[in-house]
């Protein structure tokens, strides 16, 4: 119940006297509610559930998480850990 | 796509728990309250890749497995009733009430329709004037202001014809159901992301600090969850007790302010029964008394209702991370996802459904 689905803002129009938008999942564009994220603009990304945008996604912290865990990766290679797979005869 | 495939990069995953098992020294139990989480978990096979000193129990967040039977029962009351359009998240139609379901009272000849959002639930109040259209706004704080902005919308309308049967949730009380609880084994938390997005994390730097249990705030890919775990592990291991955040991409610690001023104005905190738990005071959320007008328990006469849950069914105890599927008899026998005795059987998000569907 409670996913969400990342997609991009692609419009943005009122109907019905709410801030509504056109989402692209990746090809696929349905409407969503915008009511909740007013600071939202197109070509922004957010999460939507049930038909409603609850979060604007933010690349800068998408960035500095993927690069925190990829210099975790990049550690492990470095000083040779392997996984459990790796060690089962 | 961006924001989805960067986070299902197998190295990567496979990188975030070699480092969990480098920093691990201790065995550890660590509750994902998130149903939503449970399968991702269950359907990537991330607990089989996890070191064996991390036990994953799995919590009760999955509001279509909560919702209390009478609220079942109510609902097929309604939905049985003449000049009613039944409208419900697809995930309700095959919970078991007290001898039927949703989907069967539609077979009956119940107007029974699944909407993906409740606006389209007041779209439909709009073209049918002459019908009564209620909605199952059943969910935690995720699905809350999609729920509370369609009776505003109604209102703002004036339709006299929309009404809601509220079954609404909320995690920290249940967070502090389970870690208050003697029988109570969790060390750690992972924190449902979305709940969060919303809600923001600021409710539970009380709890982590009263239980002395770590918690961190887990979004819903797989390097998401192993991210999140390995943050909650390195805390366990550390001795802390903090509250962290593993998906700021969505969360922020204030969460979305704009949602919880319309979820304050529209609905009021309420003591809630879960299904197969019982009773957890002020767990849950339902409509003001102004917005008597569009409650659907005011506005039909349901009559009394007497319950009846399936003996054999031992929903309530994996709800609680108590057991799991396979210590009850009819899992995968009496009971399959056709025909479900309790409703972990049914949801998407169902423990029961998960470990059914992924054959474990």
């Amino acid at each position: 119940m409670c996913l969400a689905i990342p997609g991009k803002i692609v419009e943005i129009y009122e109907a019905g006297g709410l801030k509504m938008g056109k989402i692209d999942f990746n090809g696929i564009k349905r409407e969503a509610c915008l009511e909740y994220v007013p600071e939202a603009r197109i070509g922004d990304y957010t999460v939507i559930h049930v038909g409603f945008a609850i979060s604007l996604l933010s690349e800068k912290e998408a960035r500095e998480s993927l690069e925190f865990l990829r210099d975790i990766t990049r550690f492990e290679d470095e000083v040779g850990i392997e996984t459990e797979e790796h060690q089962s005869p | 796509m961006k924001f989805i495939s960067e986070y299902r990069d197998a190295d990567l995953v496979r990188g975030v728990i070699a480092e969990i098992r480098r920093i691990i020294k201790h065995p550890w139990a660590l509750m994902e309250i998130c149903g939503g989480q449970t399968h991702a978990i269950i359907r990537y096979g991330i607990d089989q890749l996890l070191p064996p000193e991390i036990e994953l129990v799995h919590g009760p967040g999955c509001p279509v497995c909560v919702t209390p039977l009478e609220l079942i029962d109510k609902a097929l009351v309604i939905a049985s009733q003449p000049d009613v359009i039944f409208t419900s998240y697809g995930d309700m139609l095959r919970v078991p009430g007290s001898g039927r379901d949703l989907f069967l009272v539609k077979a009956l000849g119940a107007d029974v329709r699944v909407v993906y959002s409740p606006l389209d639930a007041v779209k439909m109040a709009q073209e049918n004037p002459g019908k009564q259209v209620v909605f199952f706004a059943i969910g935690f704080e995720t699905t809350a202001p999609a729920n509370v902005m369609s009776v505003l919308q109604a209102r703002a309308l004036g339709l006299k014809n929309y009404s809601i049967l509220v079954s609404h949730v909320r995690v920290p009380p249940a967070v502090h159901a389970i870690l208050g609880s003697p029988a109570s084994r969790i060390q750690g938390f992972l924190l449902a992301g979305h709940v969060c997005a919303v809600m923001g994390y600021w409710e539970y730097p009380p709890l982590a600090e009263r239980y002395a249990v770590p918690m961190t705030v887990t979004g819903f890919e797989p390097l998401d969850i192993v991210q999140g775990i390995l943050t909650n592990v390195r805390q366990m291991e550390n001795g802390k007790k903090d509250v962290e955040n593993a998906y700021p991409r969505a969360v922020t610690f204030e969460g979305n302010q704009p949602a919880q001023k319309v979820i304050n104005q529209v609905f009021m905190e309420c003591d809630r029964k879960w299904r197969g738990i019982g009773t957890i005071p002020l767990s849950g959320w339902c409509l003001r008394p102004e917005f008597d007008a569009y409650n659907a328990e005011m506005r039909f006469d349901i009559g009394e209702i007497h319950t009846q849950e399936s003996p054999l069914c031992i929903a309530g105890l994996i709800l609680q991370g108590l057991k799991k599927p396979h210590d009850c008899t009819a899992f995968g026998t009496q009971c399959t996802p056709e025909h479900p005795l309790g409703a972990t059987m049914v949801s998407s998000e169902g423990t029961c459904a998960a470990y059914y569907h992924y054959h474990r």
